[in-house]
């Protein structure tokens, strides 16, 4: 599965232009601990989160993950939205909660 | 002589803006030389929670890097407020850090032993008031690498 995938089956809104969607996903991690995110996240993972700030554009980029899934309406900051153009990540963003979306997730990734 | 790559990288506490810089160009440096993912995975992880440590609770501080043929050291000396019980700082869970950091999703407790589990050998010297050094040693365990 990739995360183009993702966004169209989850109507995700994508907040981000550039960035390879066609990568395919190893796997889903849900934290809004960076440092979790840094020691168990593997590489290729979706990651799932509330925040919304610059540093997990540097946290996501340093993992080598697929893209970020902000849940609960959250859109990511104007210096988030850059960075992550910069470093080519997509990020996007859902109106579910981290739940629904990991629920929904766990369904599609697991077999 | 032996050959060895030396650099260094200037931190600016406070600076969250540029969280992660010094990592992600430590871990280009280290993707060129070819090492192993793995090895790669742990020296960025370390070097990046040492980085926000310097960022959260340091004026400043600086990364010094060292690699060798057979291992790599990372140094990080900073100006800050000194760990007065290290084993309480190595305790998963523990942080000192401001209720506004952890709403960002650091000071978590995690830095110092994150960096610990990525090392095979892991100092911290530190002096209140006056400021820590952490060294953190990866070893490369499948070989010599051609530097």
């Amino acid at each position: 599965m990739t995360f183009r995938d993702v966004v169209n089956s989850l109507s995700l809104d994508l907040k981000t232009s550039k960035g390879d969607l066609d990568r395919k996903i190893t796997g889903c991690y849900v934290s809004d601990l960076l440092s979790d995110v840094m020691a168990n996240a593997n590489e290729g993972n979706l990651w799932i989160t509330l925040q919304t700030h610059p540093n997990i554009v540097a946290v996501a980029a340093l993992k080598n993950l697929t893209a970020i899934i902000l849940t609960n309406k959250r859109i990511p900051e104007k210096d988030t939205i850059e960075k992550a153009e910069k470093e080519s990540l997509p990020i996007a963003s859902s109106k579910l909660s981290t739940f629904e979306i990991g629920g929904l997730l766990y369904q599609r990734l697991r077999c | 002589m032996e050959k060895k790559i030396v650099g260094s990288f200037h931190i600016r506490g406070g600076d969250f803006k540029n969280a992660g810089a010094a990592a992600s160009e430590f871990k280009s440096i280290l993707t060129k030389l070819a090492l192993t993912p793995d090895l790669v995975r742990r020296a960025a992880i370390a070097t990046f929670e040492a980085e926000m440590n310097v960022i959260i609770h340091a004026i400043a501080g600086v990364m010094y890097y060292e690699i060798l043929p057979d291992h790599l050291i990372i140094t990080i000396d900073d100006m800050g407020p000194g760990i007065p019980d290290i084993a309480l700082a190595m305790q998963e869970g523990y942080s000192t850090a401001p209720d506004w950091i952890r709403e960002m999703g650091w000071g978590a407790g995690m830095g110092l032993p994150n960096m610990k589990k990525n090392a095979d050998t892991f100092k911290v010297e530190t002096v209140v008031g006056e400021g820590t050094t952490v060294e953190i040693i990866v070893n490369f365990k499948e070989g010599l690498y051609d530097l």
